[in-house]
């Protein structure tokens, strides 16, 4: 059993909770993320891992309210208890590997769509610690859906908020954000893209363009995440990979994100369909403006 | 008097009944028809069967205690060389194991050991009949990696010889192989692993789930910081293999592992439980192993039509005789000498068909198998919502990717010592299908007793 030490709500239908797993704590590195299952007959549901405590022996995640599992999670309490929490599973983020030297001449930009700011801030933050300060685009919906501001802004170089409604920040897409920098005459050696799959999808298809290199971590369904039952494949480039134990970071100018998207519809029957629109209300992505709502 | 020369029939659950219900298949035998059955051993001096078995039960021993009425003292006889009798009394190849080797099988049917096993396993399991466990401990600390047969074998001899043994798992339940991969049908989960691995706890091993080794920790981290003197590898062979054909990735098209996981592991069969499965209407099983059999099994009690295509004939089937006459009668459709060819999908990316061509059978191939070749033009559709590949697994990198010293073949398999379990590296020992490839229970077993006692070998040697 694994006890929540601190649940929050961050917006509408989206929580963050510290969790004490110490061996997950122990070894986790940014990009990588876990398995979680409430209880007896609960999903293992697959979920970035937001932060990290090696001392107090904690994780961050951060649950945003999809389906009946995630909204059963929403439920749980400061005190209560995980009954499985594995990990940390995937590959670290590439650059943890790389030589800080030649990380520190190197310009990124993390483009960051609704709760795809959670996995992103652990990434910018390795990178703070290290004397590198990246620019971090989050997109959102409106200004009440945008999560982790102040955390963000501490680690980030620039930080670009922007909101679809306008509310705050860039009105409009992160994309027209990315276009805008460069625009203006910022050069970017690397893209680092996280959130709904279609938003990761318009954004490789700009950096394409501008010929900016360009990481997307991909969140397919997920059974075992160990490499086990191939669930989570992906074809990138020519080869089919397991996004479990081969990812979950791809160069996103090779992932087929089409199939990748109706891959993650498999288990959404038409009725299924209707009441995620229903349940996901104004929370439905958030940040990319291109999904219209159910895609 | 009953026929000497064949078996006492086992009571199974109507085909008809059976194919729309989880419910174990096979009833087996009750104290009377065990006792009859134990009458047709001959007791051989030089009892072949033993020979057969790949943990050398001591067959003619507990066969005869059953025969007497004894039953306590029969599970004890199996006690001494196997751990998980219950589960083996079920899924073992007995065939081609112990009553392969049986003389009564010479004239006629051989013995039934397998049910007999089985038997004297659930009558110890309804009894709470306890384990013999060591008397001292030895303080030494040993760390098993994985709790499927070879893992739970390993350790279970370890503590029966004092040693302090602590078995890490994955997933989040225990039994590796036998939870996730064999489906209740076939080995109950509660009533026969569950209860059989609390007979391993009651023997003093401790276990911790939701660990991945080579994520969560490493090897070398067990044995550097946690104290871990030995350790034994039976972490399986987990990773699933596709065909590689256009199509594989449509909607509808699953690993056998994924398919039987989510029914076996997560109980998606059971609307109480969180997990889906899709059930589909017409479903096509590629293969024609064990696992194949067990997804199409599987599909069937989901209220699917189901077909097996496999490249071979009936005779290269590599699934037990058992499996293969249990699908047919609940009724599984058996395309021989057929392959798949391309998944062909509608607009939504659902599949619609797959295309198969006929197969002959050619010269025998490196396994001694008479090799399948395509017949030209022989290309045809079969109408089907979903596909599930059963094309056997292969083992996962992620431990011998993270430990210094692992030496692995060209087939990701770990290169241990087929005596011992010994690996490349000092200390490290292990067995099953992360050695082997995909193979059986039972010889996973037997290689989780080889490296229990190489494992006692190696830490007794260090400390003399």
């Amino acid at each position: 059993m694994y006890q929540i030490m601190k649940a929050e709500k961050l917006a509408d239908k989206i929580f963050l909770m510290d969790v004490h797993a110490p061996r997950v704590a122990q070894h986790c590195q940014p990009g990588q993320f876990v398995i979680v299952k409430m209880d007896e007959k609960g999903e293992r549901i697959p979920l970035t891992i937001c932060d990290y405590d090696r001392e107090a022996g904690t994780i961050t995640i951060v649950v945003q309210e999809v389906g009946a599992s995630t909204t059963k999670m929403g439920s749980l309490k400061e005190g209560d208890y995980f009954r499985n929490f594995t990990g940390p599973l995937g590959c670290p983020s590439e650059f943890v590997n790389e030589n800080i030297e030649s990380l520190k001449n190197k310009k990124m930009l993390f483009v960051a769509g609704g709760v795809g700011a959670a996995p992103v801030y652990p990434q910018v933050k390795w990178l703070h610690e290290r004397g590198i300060e990246a620019d971090v685009i989050v997109g959102s919906k409106t200004k009440d859906m945008l999560i982790l501001e102040d955390e963000m802004k501490a680690v980030a170089g620039n930080y670009y908020p922007c909101t679809d409604d306008g509310t705050y920040g860039h009105a409009g897409m992160v994309t027209t954000m990315v276009e805008d920098l460069v625009n203006n005459g910022n050069k970017y050696d690397v893209c680092i893209a996280i959130g709904p799959m279609i938003m990761m999808k318009f954004v490789c298809l700009l950096t394409k363009k501008l010929e900016i290199p360009t990481i997307v971590s991909m969140n397919p369904i997920m059974v075992d995440g160990t490499g086990m039952c191939g669930a989570c494949r992906l074809q990138v480039g020519d080869e089919i990979k397991f996004a479990c134990v081969d990812g979950p970071e791809f160069d996103g100018h090779l992932v087929d994100f089409d199939q990748a998207m109706k891959r993650s519809q498999m288990y959404k029957t038409e009725e299924g369909r209707a009441m995620l629109k229903l349940q996901e209300g104004d929370t439905h992505h958030g940040g990319c403006g291109h999904c219209g709502g159910d895609e | 008097m009953a026929d000497m020369l064949k078996k006492v029939p086992v009571r199974e659950q109507d085909p008809k009944v059976r194919a729309t219900n989880f419910d174990e298949v096979c009833l087996g035998y009750n104290r009377e028809e065990a006792m009859e059955e134990a009458a047709r051993c001959l007791n051989c001096k030089n009892a072949k069967c033993i020979q057969g078995c790949p943990v050398s039960i001591d067959i003619p021993a507990f066969i005869h205690e059953v025969k007497e009425g004894n039953i306590e003292e029969a599970y004890k006889v199996i006690g001494k060389s196997s751990a998980l009798p219950a589960i083996c009394g079920r899924v073992c190849p007995q065939e081609s194991q112990c009553e392969g080797k049986c003389i009564r099988g010479i004239k006629g049917e051989p013995v039934s050991i397998g049910k007999l096993e089985r038997f004297v396993a659930d009558y110890a399991l309804e009894n709470d009949i306890k384990p013999v466990g060591a008397e001292t401990k030895n303080g030494h600390k040993v760390a098993v990696i994985g709790s499927g047969p070879s893992g739970l074998t390993c350790a279970g001899d370890l503590a029966k010889k004092g040693y302090d043994v602590t078995v890490f798992e994955a997933l989040h339940e225990l039994g590796g192989v036998l939870v996730y991969g064999i489906p209740e049908f076939r080995l109950p989960k509660q009533k026969v692993v569950a209860k059989e691995i609390e007979k391993v706890k009651e023997l003093g091993v401790k276990f911790e789930t939701n660990v991945v080794i080579g994520k969560s920790t490493t090897i070398d981290q067990l044995m550097e910081d946690e104290g871990f003197e030995a350790v034994f590898i039976g972490s399986g062979a987990g990773l699933p293999m596709f065909m590689g054909i256009p199509g594989e990735n449509s909607n509808g098209v699953f690993s056998a592992n994924e398919y039987l996981t989510r029914s076996n592991l997560m109980k998606a069969f059971d609307d109480s439980y969180d997990t889906p499965i899709i059930a589909g209407k017409k479903v096509a099983v590629v293969g024609g192993g064990n696992v194949a059999m067990d997804a199409a099994r599987t599909a069937l009690r989901l209220g699917a039509d189901v077909h097996i295509i496999y490249r071979r004939s009936e005779a290269e089937l590599p699934a037990r005789v058992e499996e293969v006459h249990h699908a047919k009668e609940e009724g599984v459709v058996f395309n021989l000498l057929t392959n798949p060819k391309k998944i062909n999908v509608d607009v939504n990316g659902n599949i619609s068909s797959v295309t198969v061509i006929k197969m002959e059978l050619g010269e025998p191939d490196a396994s001694g198998r008479r090799r399948p070749v395509e017949v030209p033009g022989s290309e045809y559709d079969i109408q089907v919502d979903t596909v599930i590949m059963a094309l056997g697994t292969s083992p996962n990198p992620l431990i011998s990717s993270t430990t210094k010293g692992l030496e692995t073949n060209r087939r990701k398999c770990i290169v241990a010592d087929e005596d011992n379990g010994q690996t490349s590296k000092e200390g490290v020992f292990a067995g099953g299908d992360a050695v082997t490839g995909a193979a059986t229970v039972i010889l996973a077993m037997g290689a989780g007793k080889a490296g229990a006692k190489g494992i006692d070998e190696y830490l007794t040697s260090k400390e003399n």
